[in-house]
């Protein structure tokens, strides 16, 4: 659940595209802090009130943190490490359901 | 030393949605209600059940059941609007009909042969459609092909039973009906026409006392000479992400809520005090799910748990004012959701003294003892 605190010092970085534009993060962060980092906030608005929200347990828990990561819809962020020409794009409104044919 | 709580008119032990819907109805004709309510680690069906209004199938072996879920059924936009006028809180109750759906043609012929005894029993008042593939569809469009057809009966439906719950609970507040949490009754006692109930070193006394506390009345009905022979039966429920809305009317076994999140429900396994989840449940829910909706196959799971049924032996309620006792009643019962229109209503001014509502004889525990 922990990165470890060298990981986190890392000056390494890493090139990972949000909502299209190339952004440079530090490797070895966990996506949502990452995008913390990155300075987006919110990081989106509640489906059900519209209001704002960002990464709040960073557990796993509490799914604020929801994106969509290169083909998947709502990953938690902060599940997830960054990579390396990863894509991200933020969440807006809930998944569309499509009637099967 | 015991201390002496201030004396009220009624004392309702379990705060789930069975001691709150009481509570409220008492409240509301005036009475001074106290709920003790035995806390967090409890369990309680009321904080993790399936949120359903639903009639059809219900009391195949007991038409007083059906009706009286009927009954609850039809009375329940108006205790949604009372509450929410009287609170703010909108219960997200909908009742556009509800569907069955059948995988099979002889899950089919068991819809047939069930709501085809109900009607027989009860007579006109009980409409029900069983639908093709086709009809189905028609009426829900995101249904898969592996469904056969479904029943459908136009008085069900489904709330949200978490926002029933905050809603009972504020407008008891409201009405000055003190919630105690964390009190856990040990002792009930009746004395000279009181009945003096203790939790640890405090002592409260009421003229009446009702048992609403779920599983925990097996224990307390004893010591008002009542009888409440109940048992766990475990349902384990799924959570999905909101998604945008696809479901226009709950089913049996999957509902779309108010905030867009899809619950599926749900099983059913005698496994003793034990509200765990299991894979192969939750795998075999999960995939009836998506063969009834392919459209959720992609759809992500945020949450699942297992909650407790409150069951007697043949699933219908126990409604019942001690002899011995006067003034302590009993009440427990499988689908405290539906039936909180009932329990807030009839059932209450039966509790305040009047005549005891059509259809309650049949639900005394003496049945089990034949
Ligand atoms: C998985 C599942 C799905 C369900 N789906 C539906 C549905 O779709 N529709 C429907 O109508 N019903 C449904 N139900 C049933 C419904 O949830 C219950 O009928 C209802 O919650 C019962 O309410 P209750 O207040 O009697 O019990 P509970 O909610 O269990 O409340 C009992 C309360 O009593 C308290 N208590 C216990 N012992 C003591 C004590 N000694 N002193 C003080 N307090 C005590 C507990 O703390 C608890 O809060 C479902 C149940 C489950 C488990």
């Amino acid at each position: 659940m922990f990165s470890p605190a060298s990981a986190v010092d890392s000056q390494e970085h890493v090139s990972i595209t949000i909502n299209g534009k190339e952004t440079s993060v530090r490797a070895g962060l966990p996506l949502a802090l990452a995008l913390m980092e990155a300075g987006i906030t919110p990081l989106r608005h509640s489906v059900v009130s519209g209001a704002p929200r960002s990464p709040l347990c960073l557990m796993g828990v509490c799914f604020e943190c929801l994106v969509h990561v290169d083909d998947s819809r709502n990953v938690e962020s902060c599940m997830i490490e960054v990579r390396q020409g990863m894509s991200v794009e933020l969440a807006n409104g809930p998944r569309p359901m499509e009637s099967a044919p | 030393m015991s201390t002496i709580a201030k004396p009220v008119d009624t004392i309702v032990i379990g705060g789930g949605v069975v001691g709150l819907s009481i509570a409220y109805g008492l409240a509301r004709e005036g009475e001074r209600v106290r709920v003790l309510d035995e806390g967090d680690d409890a369990f309680r069906a009321a904080r993790g059940n399936f949120g359903l209004v639903w009639v059809q199938g219900k009391g195949a072996g007991m038409p007083a059941y059906a009706k009286w879920s009927m009954a609850a059924a039809r009375a329940w936009p108006a205790m949604a609007q009372e509450l929410t006028g009287l609170t703010g809180i909108d219960l997200q109750l909908s009742q556009p009909g509800g569907l069955h759906l059948c995988l099979n043609d002889s899950e089919v012929d068991a819809r047939i042969r069930t709501l085809g005894r109900l009607a027989d029993n009860i007579g006109e008042d009980y409409r029900f459609e069983i639908l093709d593939h086709t009809a189905t569809k028609a009426m829900c469009p995101s249904i898969g092909r592996e469904v056969v057809g479904a029943s459908y009966m136009a008085t069900d439906g489904h709330v949200s039973p978490l926002r029933l719950l905050r809603a009972l609970a504020a407008a008891n507040i409201a009405l000055d009906t003190e919630i105690c949490p964390n009190q856990c009754v040990d002792a009930i006692s009746y004395r000279h026409g009181a009945f003096y109930v203790n939790v640890g070193a405090r002592e409260h006394v009421a003229a009446k006392v009702v048992l609403a506390a779920g599983l925990g009345n097996r224990r307390l009905a004893p010591m008002v000479q009542l009888d409440a022979p109940v048992e766990p039966v475990r349902g384990q429920v799924l959570i999905s992400e909101r998604v945008a809305p696809f479901l226009s009317m709950p089913t049996a076994s999957v509902r779309q809520t108010g905030d867009g999140g899809v619950q599926i429900g749900d099983s059913k396994e005698e496994v003793g005090f034990d509200n765990g989840t299991t894979i192969e449940q939750l795998s075999r829910m999960a995939d009836r799910a998506v063969r009834s909706f392919p459209v959720l196959g992609g759809v992500n799971l945020v949450r699942t748990w297992g909650a407790l049924r409150i069951m007697t032996r043949d699933g219908y309620p126990i409604y019942e004012q001690s002899r011995e006792c006067p003034g302590a009643f009993v009440v427990t019962c499988h689908s405290g959701i539906t039936l909180a229109s009932q329990h807030a209503g009839p059932i209450v001014q039966w509790i305040r003294g009047g005549e005891p509502p059509e259809h309650i004889q049949n639900f005394k525990a003496g049945r089990f003892n034949v």
